[in-house]
């Protein structure tokens, strides 16, 4: 393994020990809720109430997370797509310029 | 760091649209200038509106026991100034009020504000220090994007205590408040987004070299010109 590759594995693993390490040490007794709707909660015991409602909201939270998803898909599938496109047209110009890629 | 639809009073929702469009505005002429002048670079454009686009969605647990998102804000910052990403971080906010039922149209100044302003400003301000310190490309990507993510939860905390200070402890009391609901449970999200965009930069200056060249985020190689 190159020292190149070792550290890309090294930053991926990173970032899931970041994100799962708190799931298990935790061991199930935090709900996560998002920070948002406890910022809304902290704003309600104010007494305050929203002046306004959403002009559309989902009407479960499967289409709701179903619709985050699909959002992270679009974004997700754009990044890959162009991230495709640069390296294929970097190996063309290394097999152009007759490198090994 | 998305102030639900509603959750400003009217004056707090106005002043924050009018804080942010001329932002919005100049960004829009950014982007369109961007697209004309340098028409090579509207694939790196795309992957960093796609970038914020994905990071946006993605809610992750944090230490706190709470979860939050990133913003992905502050790599396309770095690429391509803020102002672009004034117009990009909008178009991510409306599509979320509209379709996620996520911040909202009345808070979408505020969202903006937070997210597609000072964001990207903390990310490229930070980003030139550690530049002109002598720091290197990744160093500052790392630093900038940690920094974007968590000036956006602050600046939220900021206008949330402002539009609702406490009885007790003034506009003071109700930040500290809100930044214990959202500054600490981004600490991990910040750093976990600043080696995404460590790692996205690492494929880019592989892939995209002479694009980075003609942003100026890399100098040219001047030996490399010289070997070929």
């Amino acid at each position: 393994m190159t020292r190149r590759r070792l550290v890309t594995a090294l930053l991926v693993l990173a970032v899931l020990a970041l994100f799962t390490v708190p799931l298990l040490l935790d061991g199930g007794a935090s709900e996560y809720a998002g920070t948002d709707s406890r910022a809304t909660g902290a704003i309600e015991d104010t007494g305050y109430r929203p002046w306004f409602e959403s002009v559309f909201a989902p009407s479960s939270t499967e289409v709701e997370s179903g619709l985050f998803a699909l959002q992270a898909a679009l974004g997700g599938g754009v990044l890959g797509y162009v991230l495709g496109r640069l390296r294929g047209r970097r190996l063309a110009r290394d097999a152009d310029a007759g490198q090994a890629p | 760091m998305h102030i639900a639809e509603g959750f400003l009073p009217a004056a707090h929702a106005a002043g924050w649209a009018l804080a942010a469009a001329p932002f919005v505005v100049h960004g829009a002429r950014a982007v369109t200038r961007e697209v004309r002048e340098r028409p090579e670079a509207t694939l790196l454009l795309g992957a960093a509106g796609a970038f914020t686009f994905v990071l946006s969605a993605i809610k992750l647990p944090s230490i706190t026991g709470s979860s939050s998102h990133p913003t992905g804000t502050g790599a396309g910052a770095i690429l391509f100034r803020p102002p672009v990403m004034a117009l990009l971080g909008t178009v991510v906010l409306l599509f979320q009020a509209l379709l996620l039922a996520h911040g909202g149209l009345t808070t979408l100044g505020a969202n903006a504000f937070a997210f597609a302003v000072v964001g990207p400003w903390a990310a490229y301000g930070s980003y030139r220090l550690v530049r002109r310190l002598g720091g290197g490309l990744l160093p500052g990507v790392f630093v900038g994007t940690v920094l974007a993510d968590l000036a956006t939860y602050v600046t939220t905390s900021v206008q949330l205590a402002l539009a609702f200070p406490d009885a007790t402890g003034g506009i003071a009391g109700a930040l500290v408040k809100f930044l214990g609901v959202f500054a600490f449970t981004q600490v991990p999200l910040a750093i976990g987004e600043g080696l995404l965009a460590v790692l996205l930069f690492r494929v880019l200056t592989v892939n995209a070299r002479p694009e980075l060249e003609r942003l100026g985020v890399l100098r040219p190689a001047a030996d490399q010109e010289a070997a070929a």
